[in-house]
Protein backbone atom coordinates (compact mmCIF):
# COMPACT_ATOMS: atom_id res chain seq x y z
CA UNK A 1 0.00 0.00 0.00
CA UNK A 2 1.47 2.89 -1.27
CA UNK A 3 2.24 5.36 2.08
CA UNK A 4 0.10 9.11 2.64
CA UNK A 5 2.30 11.90 1.05
CA UNK A 6 4.53 13.33 3.91
CA UNK A 7 3.34 17.13 3.28
CA UNK A 8 0.11 18.62 2.15
CA UNK A 9 0.37 21.54 -0.06
CA UNK A 10 -1.95 20.28 -2.91
CA UNK A 11 -5.62 19.77 -3.18
CA UNK A 12 -4.44 16.10 -5.25
CA UNK A 13 -1.70 15.71 -1.66
CA UNK A 14 -4.83 16.25 0.21
CA UNK A 15 -6.97 13.80 -1.60
CA UNK A 16 -4.49 11.26 -1.67
CA UNK A 17 -4.32 11.79 1.93
CA UNK A 18 -7.69 11.14 2.66
CA UNK A 19 -7.74 8.06 0.37
CA UNK A 20 -5.41 6.77 2.41
CA UNK A 21 -6.90 6.92 5.75
CA UNK A 22 -9.64 5.69 4.63
CA UNK A 23 -7.98 2.53 2.97
CA UNK A 24 -7.40 1.88 6.61
CA UNK A 25 -10.94 2.89 7.95
CA UNK A 26 -13.20 0.88 5.35
CA UNK A 27 -11.29 -2.72 5.99
CA UNK A 28 -13.17 -4.68 8.25
CA UNK A 29 -12.39 -5.33 11.96
CA UNK A 30 -11.02 -7.87 13.28
CA UNK A 31 -13.24 -10.84 14.85
CA UNK A 32 -12.10 -9.01 18.38
CA UNK A 33 -13.04 -5.87 16.53
CA UNK A 34 -9.76 -4.56 16.35
CA UNK A 35 -8.42 -3.29 13.26
CA UNK A 36 -6.17 -5.37 11.14
CA UNK A 37 -2.72 -5.55 11.84
CA UNK A 38 -1.25 -6.58 8.09
CA UNK A 39 -2.83 -5.70 4.38
CA UNK A 40 -3.14 -8.41 2.01
CA UNK A 41 0.35 -8.62 0.78
CA UNK A 42 1.49 -9.10 4.70
CA UNK A 43 2.58 -5.60 4.91
CA UNK A 44 2.18 -3.76 8.20
CA UNK A 45 -0.68 -1.56 8.64
CA UNK A 46 1.07 0.15 11.85
CA UNK A 47 3.89 1.11 9.85
CA UNK A 48 1.78 2.18 6.81
CA UNK A 49 -0.29 4.08 9.65
CA UNK A 50 2.65 5.75 11.23
CA UNK A 51 3.22 7.30 8.20
CA UNK A 52 0.68 10.14 8.87
CA UNK A 53 -0.98 9.23 12.59
CA UNK A 54 1.03 10.80 15.44
CA UNK A 55 1.36 8.77 18.26
CA UNK A 56 0.89 10.27 21.77
CA UNK A 57 2.09 9.48 25.23
CA UNK A 58 -0.72 6.76 26.02
CA UNK A 59 -1.76 5.47 22.15
CA UNK A 60 0.25 4.62 19.32
CA UNK A 61 -0.36 5.69 15.83
CA UNK A 62 -2.08 2.35 15.26
CA UNK A 63 -4.44 2.36 18.41
CA UNK A 64 -5.17 6.03 17.74
CA UNK A 65 -6.49 5.61 14.00
CA UNK A 66 -7.90 2.27 15.40
CA UNK A 67 -10.87 4.49 17.40
CA UNK A 68 -11.97 5.57 13.71
CA UNK A 69 -12.02 2.04 12.21
CA UNK A 70 -14.06 0.86 14.89
CA UNK A 71 -16.79 4.07 14.61
CA UNK A 72 -16.78 3.51 11.30
CA UNK A 73 -17.61 -0.17 11.29
CA UNK A 74 -19.73 0.03 14.58
CA UNK A 75 -21.84 2.64 13.07
CA UNK A 76 -22.38 1.01 9.85
CA UNK A 77 -23.17 -2.27 11.22
CA UNK A 78 -26.31 -0.43 13.58
CA UNK A 79 -27.31 1.23 11.14
CA UNK A 80 -27.88 -2.30 8.64
CA UNK A 81 -29.57 -3.98 12.36
CA UNK A 82 -31.50 -0.98 12.23
CA UNK A 83 -32.92 -1.63 8.94
CA UNK A 84 -33.08 -5.10 8.54
CA UNK A 85 -34.40 -6.44 11.74
CA UNK A 86 -36.60 -8.88 10.44
CA UNK A 87 -33.61 -10.51 8.03
CA UNK A 88 -31.59 -10.64 11.49
CA UNK A 89 -34.11 -12.56 12.62
CA UNK A 90 -34.27 -14.76 10.02
CA UNK A 91 -30.62 -15.45 9.43
CA UNK A 92 -29.94 -15.18 12.90
CA UNK A 93 -27.14 -12.32 14.39
CA UNK A 94 -23.86 -14.43 13.59
CA UNK A 95 -24.79 -15.15 9.87
CA UNK A 96 -26.63 -11.35 9.49
CA UNK A 97 -23.11 -9.76 10.95
CA UNK A 98 -21.12 -11.51 8.42
CA UNK A 99 -23.58 -10.38 5.10
CA UNK A 100 -23.28 -6.93 6.78
CA UNK A 101 -19.85 -7.28 6.77
CA UNK A 102 -19.60 -8.63 3.18
CA UNK A 103 -21.69 -5.82 1.86
CA UNK A 104 -20.59 -3.13 3.59
CA UNK A 105 -16.62 -4.29 2.05
CA UNK A 106 -18.23 -4.21 -1.37
CA UNK A 107 -20.59 -1.49 -0.82
CA UNK A 108 -19.20 1.46 1.12
CA UNK A 109 -22.04 3.96 1.76
CA UNK A 110 -21.89 6.19 -1.49
CA UNK A 111 -24.53 8.73 -0.04
CA UNK A 112 -24.80 11.48 2.47
CA UNK A 113 -27.43 9.52 4.77
CA UNK A 114 -27.38 6.57 6.27
CA UNK A 115 -30.67 6.12 5.08
CA UNK A 116 -29.91 4.52 2.06
CA UNK A 117 -26.61 2.28 3.43
CA UNK A 118 -29.07 -0.52 2.18
CA UNK A 119 -30.28 0.37 -0.67
CA UNK A 120 -27.92 -2.27 -2.65
CA UNK A 121 -28.30 -5.04 -0.23
CA UNK A 122 -31.20 -7.04 -2.23
CA UNK A 123 -28.88 -7.70 -5.50
CA UNK A 124 -25.80 -7.97 -3.12
CA UNK A 125 -27.91 -10.92 -1.38
CA UNK A 126 -29.08 -12.38 -4.87
CA UNK A 127 -25.50 -12.02 -6.36
CA UNK A 128 -24.31 -13.77 -2.93
CA UNK A 129 -26.07 -16.41 -2.34
CA UNK A 130 -23.58 -18.23 -0.77
CA UNK A 131 -23.94 -15.48 2.35
CA UNK A 132 -27.61 -16.36 2.94
CA UNK A 133 -28.24 -20.06 2.37
CA UNK A 134 -30.19 -22.11 2.62
CA UNK A 135 -32.47 -19.40 3.38
CA UNK A 136 -31.39 -16.95 0.26
CA UNK A 137 -34.86 -16.66 -1.57
CA UNK A 138 -36.70 -16.02 2.18
CA UNK A 139 -33.71 -13.47 2.69
CA UNK A 140 -34.63 -12.02 -0.64
CA UNK A 141 -38.15 -11.23 -0.04
CA UNK A 142 -37.74 -9.91 3.42
CA UNK A 143 -34.79 -7.59 2.33
CA UNK A 144 -37.26 -6.12 -0.29
CA UNK A 145 -39.93 -5.80 2.13
CA UNK A 146 -38.29 -3.71 4.63
CA UNK A 147 -36.06 -1.72 2.04
CA UNK A 148 -39.66 -1.02 0.85
CA UNK A 149 -40.49 -0.36 4.47
CA UNK A 150 -37.29 2.77 4.39
CA UNK A 151 -39.27 4.13 1.35
CA UNK A 152 -42.22 4.35 2.94
CA UNK A 153 -41.02 6.10 5.85
CA UNK A 154 -39.84 9.43 4.22
CA UNK A 155 -40.19 9.16 0.14
CA UNK A 156 -42.17 12.19 -1.30
CA UNK A 157 -46.18 11.99 -1.30
CA UNK A 158 -47.46 14.08 -4.35
CA UNK A 159 -51.02 15.66 -4.14
CA UNK A 160 -53.31 12.69 -4.13
CA UNK A 161 -56.06 12.08 -6.62
CA UNK A 162 -59.14 11.80 -5.19
CA UNK A 163 -62.24 9.32 -6.32
CA UNK A 164 -64.29 12.02 -7.32
CA UNK A 165 -61.30 13.53 -9.58
CA UNK A 166 -61.33 9.88 -11.97
CA UNK A 167 -65.15 9.48 -12.55
CA UNK A 168 -66.47 10.00 -15.31
CA UNK A 169 -62.61 10.00 -17.43
CA UNK A 170 -62.24 8.02 -20.55
CA UNK A 171 -60.65 4.30 -19.16
CA UNK A 172 -58.89 4.32 -22.55
CA UNK A 173 -56.91 7.07 -22.52
CA UNK A 174 -56.66 7.70 -18.51
CA UNK A 175 -53.22 7.61 -17.01
CA UNK A 176 -52.68 7.29 -13.45
CA UNK A 177 -49.64 7.60 -11.41
CA UNK A 178 -48.54 5.48 -7.45
CA UNK A 179 -47.31 7.41 -5.48
CA UNK A 180 -42.85 7.61 -5.14
CA UNK A 181 -43.43 6.54 -1.06
CA UNK A 182 -45.61 2.80 -2.54
CA UNK A 183 -43.50 -0.36 -3.39
CA UNK A 184 -45.44 -3.33 -5.13
CA UNK A 185 -43.62 -6.85 -3.95
CA UNK A 186 -44.23 -9.79 -5.83
CA UNK A 187 -42.72 -12.30 -2.77
CA UNK A 188 -42.43 -16.01 -2.03
CA UNK A 189 -43.03 -16.34 1.01
CA UNK A 190 -44.82 -14.57 3.37
CA UNK A 191 -42.86 -12.49 5.25
CA UNK A 192 -45.58 -9.97 6.05
CA UNK A 193 -47.08 -12.37 8.61
CA UNK A 194 -43.19 -13.05 10.08
CA UNK A 195 -43.11 -9.45 10.58
CA UNK A 196 -45.94 -9.49 12.55
CA UNK A 197 -45.05 -12.13 14.50
CA UNK A 198 -42.09 -11.19 15.50
CA UNK A 199 -43.37 -7.43 16.41
CA UNK A 200 -46.14 -9.50 18.72
CA UNK A 201 -43.46 -11.62 20.37
CA UNK A 202 -40.47 -9.28 20.19
CA UNK A 203 -42.45 -5.80 20.27
CA UNK A 204 -38.84 -4.52 18.44
CA UNK A 205 -40.12 -4.74 14.81
CA UNK A 206 -39.92 -0.81 13.68
CA UNK A 207 -41.62 1.15 10.81
CA UNK A 208 -39.21 3.29 10.42
CA UNK A 209 -35.70 3.90 8.30
CA UNK A 210 -32.61 4.37 10.41
CA UNK A 211 -31.21 8.39 10.63
CA UNK A 212 -34.96 9.15 11.06
CA UNK A 213 -37.39 9.58 13.65
CA UNK A 214 -39.00 6.12 15.23
CA UNK A 215 -37.25 4.64 18.19
CA UNK A 216 -34.16 2.80 17.68
CA UNK A 217 -34.90 -1.16 17.47
CA UNK A 218 -32.74 -4.09 19.05
CA UNK A 219 -31.35 -6.55 16.86
CA UNK A 220 -34.14 -9.15 17.12
CA UNK A 221 -33.13 -12.49 17.80
CA UNK A 222 -35.85 -14.45 17.66
CA UNK A 223 -35.85 -18.21 17.54
CA UNK A 224 -39.53 -18.03 18.49
CA UNK A 225 -40.76 -17.54 15.37
CA UNK A 226 -41.19 -19.90 12.72
CA UNK A 227 -39.65 -18.85 9.25
CA UNK A 228 -42.06 -17.32 6.91
CA UNK A 229 -44.59 -19.89 4.89
CA UNK A 230 -43.29 -20.81 0.90
CA UNK A 231 -46.72 -19.35 -0.43
CA UNK A 232 -46.63 -16.33 -3.14
CA UNK A 233 -48.09 -13.02 -2.20
CA UNK A 234 -48.37 -9.55 -4.18
CA UNK A 235 -48.07 -6.88 -1.28
CA UNK A 236 -48.02 -3.17 -1.32
CA UNK A 237 -46.03 -1.51 1.15
CA UNK A 238 -47.09 2.35 1.52
CA UNK A 239 -47.65 4.84 4.02
CA UNK A 240 -51.49 6.51 5.24
CA UNK A 241 -51.85 9.11 7.71
CA UNK A 242 -47.35 8.97 8.00
CA UNK A 243 -47.91 5.55 9.43
CA UNK A 244 -46.12 2.43 7.24
CA UNK A 245 -48.23 -0.02 6.25
CA UNK A 246 -48.33 -3.48 3.94
CA UNK A 247 -51.46 -5.17 2.56
CA UNK A 248 -51.85 -7.69 0.45
CA UNK A 249 -53.93 -8.05 -2.66
CA UNK A 250 -55.25 -10.47 -5.17
CA UNK A 251 -53.01 -10.71 -8.34
CA UNK A 252 -54.97 -9.10 -10.37
CA UNK A 253 -54.93 -5.90 -8.36
CA UNK A 254 -51.34 -6.18 -7.60
CA UNK A 255 -50.51 -6.46 -11.99
CA UNK A 256 -53.00 -3.70 -12.61
CA UNK A 257 -51.56 -1.40 -10.28
CA UNK A 258 -47.86 -2.00 -11.94
CA UNK A 259 -49.26 -1.33 -15.37
CA UNK A 260 -50.50 1.79 -14.37
CA UNK A 261 -47.29 2.67 -13.03
CA UNK A 262 -45.80 1.46 -16.10
CA UNK A 263 -47.90 3.94 -17.51
CA UNK A 264 -50.13 1.84 -19.25
CA UNK A 265 -53.71 3.63 -19.66
CA UNK A 266 -56.62 2.46 -17.10
CA UNK A 267 -58.53 0.38 -19.35
CA UNK A 268 -55.09 -1.42 -20.41
CA UNK A 269 -54.09 -1.69 -17.58
CA UNK A 270 -57.36 -3.74 -16.68
CA UNK A 271 -56.98 -6.22 -19.90
CA UNK A 272 -53.54 -6.72 -18.79
CA UNK A 273 -54.07 -7.94 -14.97
CA UNK A 274 -57.61 -9.67 -16.20
CA UNK A 275 -55.46 -11.58 -19.60
CA UNK A 276 -55.08 -14.92 -17.06
CA UNK A 277 -58.12 -14.56 -15.19
CA UNK A 278 -61.16 -16.69 -14.05
CA UNK A 279 -63.64 -15.29 -16.50
CA UNK A 280 -66.46 -16.67 -13.75
CA UNK A 281 -65.33 -13.51 -11.61
CA UNK A 282 -67.60 -9.88 -11.07
CA UNK A 283 -64.17 -8.12 -12.35
CA UNK A 284 -66.36 -5.00 -12.87
CA UNK A 285 -67.65 -5.03 -9.33
CA UNK A 286 -64.32 -5.91 -7.99
CA UNK A 287 -62.23 -3.18 -9.51
CA UNK A 288 -64.50 -0.67 -8.62
CA UNK A 289 -64.30 -1.69 -5.16
CA UNK A 290 -60.47 -1.61 -5.11
CA UNK A 291 -60.56 1.70 -6.97
CA UNK A 292 -62.55 3.03 -4.73
CA UNK A 293 -60.29 1.86 -2.01
CA UNK A 294 -56.88 2.79 -3.73
CA UNK A 295 -57.97 6.01 -4.29
CA UNK A 296 -58.91 6.77 -0.28
CA UNK A 297 -56.05 5.40 0.78
CA UNK A 298 -54.50 8.39 -1.61
CA UNK A 299 -52.04 5.90 -3.48
CA UNK A 300 -53.25 7.75 -7.43
CA UNK A 301 -51.64 10.74 -8.13
CA UNK A 302 -50.84 12.26 -11.70
CA UNK A 303 -48.23 10.05 -13.54
CA UNK A 304 -44.89 11.25 -13.59
CA UNK A 305 -43.08 11.89 -16.49
CA UNK A 306 -39.29 12.90 -17.63
CA UNK A 307 -40.01 16.39 -17.73
CA UNK A 308 -43.16 16.25 -15.03
CA UNK A 309 -45.57 17.51 -17.50
CA UNK A 310 -48.09 14.81 -16.63
CA UNK A 311 -51.56 14.98 -17.08
CA UNK A 312 -54.71 12.99 -16.36
CA UNK A 313 -55.34 12.60 -20.11
CA UNK A 314 -53.25 13.04 -22.88
CA UNK B 1 -21.04 38.02 21.05
CA UNK B 2 -25.01 38.79 21.92
CA UNK B 3 -26.22 39.36 18.18
CA UNK B 4 -23.42 39.28 15.32
CA UNK B 5 -23.59 38.37 11.92
CA UNK B 6 -22.64 34.94 12.35
CA UNK B 7 -26.38 34.35 14.16
CA UNK B 8 -28.00 36.52 12.14
CA UNK B 9 -27.91 39.02 14.39
CA UNK B 10 -30.22 37.26 16.64
CA UNK B 11 -30.30 36.98 20.80
CA UNK B 12 -30.89 33.25 21.75
CA UNK B 13 -30.23 32.11 24.94
CA UNK B 14 -30.24 28.26 26.05
CA UNK B 15 -31.04 26.01 23.34
CA UNK B 16 -31.71 22.01 23.95
CA UNK B 17 -31.22 19.22 20.78
CA UNK B 18 -34.72 18.10 19.31
CA UNK B 19 -34.46 14.00 19.78
CA UNK B 20 -36.97 11.84 19.38
CA UNK B 21 -37.76 10.71 22.82
CA UNK B 22 -38.63 13.67 23.28
CA UNK B 23 -41.40 14.49 20.85
CA UNK B 24 -44.62 13.72 22.70
CA UNK B 25 -43.56 15.91 25.70
CA UNK B 26 -43.01 18.80 23.92
CA UNK B 27 -45.55 18.20 21.19
CA UNK B 28 -48.26 17.61 24.55
CA UNK B 29 -46.60 19.51 27.41
CA UNK B 30 -45.22 22.59 25.09
CA UNK B 31 -42.95 23.17 27.69
CA UNK B 32 -41.43 27.06 27.60
CA UNK B 33 -37.64 26.84 25.72
CA UNK B 34 -35.83 29.30 24.07
CA UNK B 35 -34.86 27.35 20.68
CA UNK B 36 -34.23 24.02 19.84
CA UNK B 37 -31.37 22.98 17.49
CA UNK B 38 -32.27 20.14 14.72
CA UNK B 39 -29.99 18.13 12.84
CA UNK B 40 -30.51 18.97 9.51
CA UNK B 41 -30.14 15.65 7.84
CA UNK B 42 -33.04 13.66 9.68
CA UNK B 43 -35.22 16.39 7.98
CA UNK B 44 -33.62 16.15 4.62
CA UNK B 45 -36.37 13.91 3.33
CA UNK B 46 -39.49 14.48 0.80
CA UNK B 47 -42.08 13.39 3.22
CA UNK B 48 -43.63 11.64 5.86
CA UNK B 49 -43.38 11.88 9.38
CA UNK B 50 -40.33 13.44 9.97
CA UNK B 51 -41.56 16.85 8.29
CA UNK B 52 -44.48 16.49 10.08
CA UNK B 53 -43.46 16.67 13.56
CA UNK B 54 -40.84 19.63 12.47
CA UNK B 55 -44.32 21.32 10.95
CA UNK B 56 -45.41 20.92 14.46
CA UNK B 57 -42.50 21.90 16.50
CA UNK B 58 -42.03 25.30 14.02
CA UNK B 59 -45.41 26.18 14.71
CA UNK B 60 -44.32 26.72 18.70
CA UNK B 61 -40.72 27.15 18.52
CA UNK B 62 -37.65 28.41 17.24
CA UNK B 63 -35.26 26.27 15.43
CA UNK B 64 -31.81 25.93 14.52
CA UNK B 65 -30.61 23.83 12.19
CA UNK B 66 -27.18 21.86 12.86
CA UNK B 67 -25.44 19.53 10.16
CA UNK B 68 -23.78 16.62 10.32
CA UNK B 69 -22.92 15.86 6.67
CA UNK B 70 -21.62 18.85 4.93
CA UNK B 71 -17.87 17.89 5.17
CA UNK B 72 -16.20 21.17 4.14
CA UNK B 73 -13.22 19.59 4.67
CA UNK B 74 -13.30 16.92 2.26
CA UNK B 75 -11.22 17.27 -0.49
CA UNK B 76 -14.25 16.59 -2.64
CA UNK B 77 -16.04 19.39 -4.12
CA UNK B 78 -19.70 19.92 -2.29
CA UNK B 79 -22.52 18.16 -3.01
CA UNK B 80 -25.25 20.27 -4.72
CA UNK B 81 -27.81 18.03 -4.42
CA UNK B 82 -27.25 17.75 -0.60
CA UNK B 83 -27.05 21.77 -0.88
CA UNK B 84 -30.52 22.01 -2.78
CA UNK B 85 -31.93 19.62 -0.38
CA UNK B 86 -30.33 21.81 2.49
CA UNK B 87 -31.61 24.65 1.28
CA UNK B 88 -35.03 23.28 1.17
CA UNK B 89 -34.99 22.58 4.85
CA UNK B 90 -33.89 25.72 5.19
CA UNK B 91 -37.01 27.75 3.62
CA UNK B 92 -38.97 25.67 5.91
CA UNK B 93 -37.36 26.10 9.31
CA UNK B 94 -36.40 30.10 8.47
CA UNK B 95 -33.10 29.31 10.70
CA UNK B 96 -31.23 32.28 11.65
CA UNK B 97 -27.84 30.49 11.17
CA UNK B 98 -26.60 26.92 10.52
CA UNK B 99 -23.74 25.19 11.51
CA UNK B 100 -21.70 22.10 10.58
CA UNK B 101 -18.24 20.78 11.53
CA UNK B 102 -14.51 21.64 10.78
CA UNK B 103 -14.01 17.85 9.60
CA UNK B 104 -14.05 15.67 6.81
CA UNK B 105 -15.73 12.19 6.28
CA UNK B 106 -15.79 11.42 2.22
CA UNK B 107 -13.58 10.87 -0.14
CA UNK B 108 -14.68 9.89 -4.28
CA UNK B 109 -18.12 9.99 -3.00
CA UNK B 110 -17.50 7.03 -0.12
CA UNK B 111 -18.80 8.31 3.13
CA UNK B 112 -17.62 7.01 6.68
CA UNK B 113 -20.65 8.98 8.00
CA UNK B 114 -18.03 10.03 10.62
CA UNK B 115 -16.65 13.63 11.40
CA UNK B 116 -12.62 13.08 11.13
CA UNK B 117 -9.99 15.70 11.98
CA UNK B 118 -8.17 16.82 9.39
CA UNK B 119 -4.43 17.73 8.85
CA UNK B 120 -3.99 21.48 10.19
CA UNK B 121 -1.63 22.95 6.88
CA UNK B 122 -2.39 26.26 4.79
CA UNK B 123 -3.29 24.58 2.04
CA UNK B 124 -6.24 22.80 3.62
CA UNK B 125 -7.30 25.45 5.39
CA UNK B 126 -8.19 27.89 2.28
CA UNK B 127 -9.94 24.77 0.00
CA UNK B 128 -12.02 24.31 3.36
CA UNK B 129 -12.59 28.30 3.85
CA UNK B 130 -13.83 28.22 -0.31
CA UNK B 131 -16.13 25.39 0.55
CA UNK B 132 -17.56 27.32 2.93
CA UNK B 133 -18.20 30.62 0.91
CA UNK B 134 -19.73 28.34 -1.59
CA UNK B 135 -22.11 26.57 0.98
CA UNK B 136 -22.75 30.47 2.56
CA UNK B 137 -24.00 31.89 -0.90
CA UNK B 138 -25.55 28.99 -1.60
CA UNK B 139 -27.65 28.78 0.95
CA UNK B 140 -27.79 32.49 1.87
CA UNK B 141 -27.79 32.19 5.21
CA UNK B 142 -24.55 32.45 8.04
CA UNK B 143 -22.63 29.15 8.64
CA UNK B 144 -20.65 28.63 11.72
CA UNK B 145 -18.33 25.93 11.40
CA UNK B 146 -17.93 23.65 14.73
CA UNK B 147 -14.64 22.28 16.06
CA UNK B 148 -15.20 18.41 16.46
CA UNK B 149 -13.63 16.30 19.27
CA UNK B 150 -10.61 14.51 18.05
CA UNK B 151 -8.69 10.93 19.19
CA UNK B 152 -5.82 11.59 16.04
CA UNK B 153 -3.34 13.93 14.90
CA UNK B 154 -1.43 14.42 11.75
CA UNK B 155 2.24 14.42 11.06
CA UNK B 156 1.67 16.82 8.11
CA UNK B 157 0.14 19.28 10.20
CA UNK B 158 1.94 22.48 10.46
CA UNK B 159 -0.16 24.41 12.86
CA UNK B 160 -2.27 24.13 15.69
CA UNK B 161 -6.02 23.25 15.84
CA UNK B 162 -7.29 26.81 16.87
CA UNK B 163 -4.73 28.39 14.09
CA UNK B 164 -6.41 26.63 12.12
CA UNK B 165 -9.86 27.01 13.29
CA UNK B 166 -9.18 30.92 12.89
CA UNK B 167 -7.40 30.75 9.47
CA UNK B 168 -10.50 28.95 8.04
CA UNK B 169 -12.99 31.05 9.51
CA UNK B 170 -11.50 34.20 8.43
CA UNK B 171 -10.99 33.04 4.98
CA UNK B 172 -14.04 32.41 4.80
CA UNK B 173 -15.74 35.31 6.68
CA UNK B 174 -18.22 32.70 8.69
CA UNK B 175 -19.03 31.73 11.81
CA UNK B 176 -17.60 29.72 14.58
CA UNK B 177 -19.89 27.21 16.69
CA UNK B 178 -17.21 27.19 19.62
CA UNK B 179 -18.07 23.41 21.00
CA UNK B 180 -16.39 23.91 24.87
CA UNK B 181 -16.82 20.06 25.43
CA UNK B 182 -14.62 19.17 21.85
CA UNK B 183 -12.20 21.81 23.13
CA UNK B 184 -11.96 19.72 26.25
CA UNK B 185 -12.30 16.21 24.93
CA UNK B 186 -9.31 17.25 22.35
CA UNK B 187 -7.11 18.84 24.97
CA UNK B 188 -6.79 15.82 27.17
CA UNK B 189 -6.31 13.84 23.96
CA UNK B 190 -3.95 15.59 22.42
CA UNK B 191 -2.48 17.63 25.69
CA UNK B 192 -2.99 21.07 25.27
CA UNK B 193 -4.72 23.87 27.53
CA UNK B 194 -7.74 24.30 26.50
CA UNK B 195 -8.00 27.81 27.48
CA UNK B 196 -5.03 28.42 25.13
CA UNK B 197 -7.81 27.29 22.72
CA UNK B 198 -10.32 29.43 24.12
CA UNK B 199 -8.16 32.55 24.23
CA UNK B 200 -6.92 32.75 20.57
CA UNK B 201 -9.98 32.22 18.44
CA UNK B 202 -11.50 34.93 16.68
CA UNK B 203 -14.08 35.90 19.77
CA UNK B 204 -16.21 38.04 17.75
CA UNK B 205 -16.81 35.68 15.02
CA UNK B 206 -18.20 33.09 17.97
CA UNK B 207 -22.00 32.42 16.97
CA UNK B 208 -23.08 29.65 19.12
CA UNK B 209 -21.50 27.34 21.46
CA UNK B 210 -22.33 23.71 22.41
CA UNK B 211 -21.91 22.11 26.18
CA UNK B 212 -21.87 18.39 26.51
CA UNK B 213 -20.43 15.68 28.12
CA UNK B 214 -18.47 12.80 27.52
CA UNK B 215 -17.20 9.51 28.70
CA UNK B 216 -13.19 9.15 29.90
CA UNK B 217 -11.68 6.03 28.89
CA UNK B 218 -8.66 4.01 30.11
CA UNK B 219 -6.31 6.19 27.94
CA UNK B 220 -8.78 8.64 25.84
CA UNK B 221 -11.71 10.60 26.56
CA UNK B 222 -14.40 9.46 23.99
CA UNK B 223 -17.25 12.41 22.98
CA UNK B 224 -20.03 10.33 24.06
CA UNK B 225 -22.69 13.03 24.57
CA UNK B 226 -24.65 10.97 27.32
CA UNK B 227 -24.10 12.34 30.38
CA UNK B 228 -23.67 16.01 32.25
CA UNK B 229 -21.39 18.37 31.54
CA UNK B 230 -18.65 18.02 34.02
CA UNK B 231 -16.58 21.17 36.16
CA UNK B 232 -13.83 21.27 33.78
CA UNK B 233 -16.02 22.13 30.80
CA UNK B 234 -18.35 24.26 32.70
CA UNK B 235 -14.71 26.63 33.57
CA UNK B 236 -13.75 26.65 30.09
CA UNK B 237 -17.46 27.56 28.98
CA UNK B 238 -17.34 30.61 31.47
CA UNK B 239 -14.07 31.38 30.25
CA UNK B 240 -15.64 31.26 26.65
CA UNK B 241 -18.24 33.54 27.85
CA UNK B 242 -16.01 35.93 29.28
CA UNK B 243 -14.58 36.55 26.41
CA UNK B 244 -16.88 36.10 23.39
CA UNK B 245 -20.27 37.74 25.52
CA UNK B 246 -23.40 35.56 25.97
CA UNK B 247 -23.47 33.62 23.30
CA UNK B 248 -26.58 31.18 21.91
CA UNK B 249 -25.82 27.98 23.66
CA UNK B 250 -27.02 24.29 23.14
CA UNK B 251 -26.62 21.20 25.32
CA UNK B 252 -26.04 18.33 23.21
CA UNK B 253 -26.95 14.76 24.74
CA UNK B 254 -27.58 12.05 22.40
CA UNK B 255 -27.30 9.20 24.27
CA UNK B 256 -28.76 7.51 26.81
CA UNK B 257 -31.18 10.64 26.62
CA UNK B 258 -32.85 11.24 30.29
CA UNK B 259 -36.12 13.35 30.54
CA UNK B 260 -37.00 15.99 28.37
CA UNK B 261 -36.94 18.09 32.21
CA UNK B 262 -33.57 16.76 33.10
CA UNK B 263 -31.77 17.58 29.95
CA UNK B 264 -33.43 20.92 30.14
CA UNK B 265 -32.61 21.50 33.35
CA UNK B 266 -28.63 20.90 32.51
CA UNK B 267 -28.84 23.03 29.93
CA UNK B 268 -30.29 26.09 31.76
CA UNK B 269 -27.38 25.63 33.79
CA UNK B 270 -25.35 27.82 31.52
CA UNK B 271 -27.09 31.01 32.31
CA UNK B 272 -25.63 30.75 35.79
CA UNK B 273 -22.10 31.72 34.00
CA UNK B 274 -24.11 34.08 31.57
CA UNK B 275 -25.61 35.84 34.60
CA UNK B 276 -21.94 36.25 36.33
CA UNK B 277 -21.05 37.52 32.51
CA UNK B 278 -23.64 40.46 32.81
CA UNK B 279 -22.60 40.96 36.43
CA UNK B 280 -18.90 41.85 35.77
CA UNK B 281 -19.87 43.59 32.24
CA UNK B 282 -21.94 45.95 34.46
Amino acid sequence: MPKSPSSIRSLADYKEFQRRMCSVLFRPLTTTDEMQHQWSDGTSVSEFVESFVKPNDRLTSFERLEIYNRQYWFRALDSMSEDFPGLCALLGQKKFHALSVAYLTEHQSASWTLRNLGSRLPQFIEDNPQLTKPKTAMAQDMTRFEWAQILAFDEARLAPLEGDGLLGSDAAIMRLGLQPYLSLLELHYEVDEFALALKKNEQSMRSGASNALNEASKPVASKRVKAPNKRKIWLVVHRFHNSVYYKRLEREGFLMLGALRDGLSVAAAVEHALADANAEEDWASKIKMWFENWASLGWFCRPQTRNSKSKLTP
Amino acid sequence: MPANPHNGQTEYGIGIGLRVPHYRHILDKKPVVDWFEIISENFMVDGGRPLEVLDSILEQYRVVQHGVSMYFGSADPLDRDHLKKLKRLVKRTNTPWLSDHLCWGSVDGRFTHDLLPMPYTMSVAKHTASKIRQAQDFLEVPICVENVSSYAEFHQSDMSEWEFLSEVAERADCGILLDVNNIYVSSQNHSFDPLDYVRQVPHHRVGQMHIAGHSKLEKYILDTHDSRVIDPVWAIYAEAIKLCGPTATLLEWDASIPSFDEVHDEALKANRFIQDHAKVAV
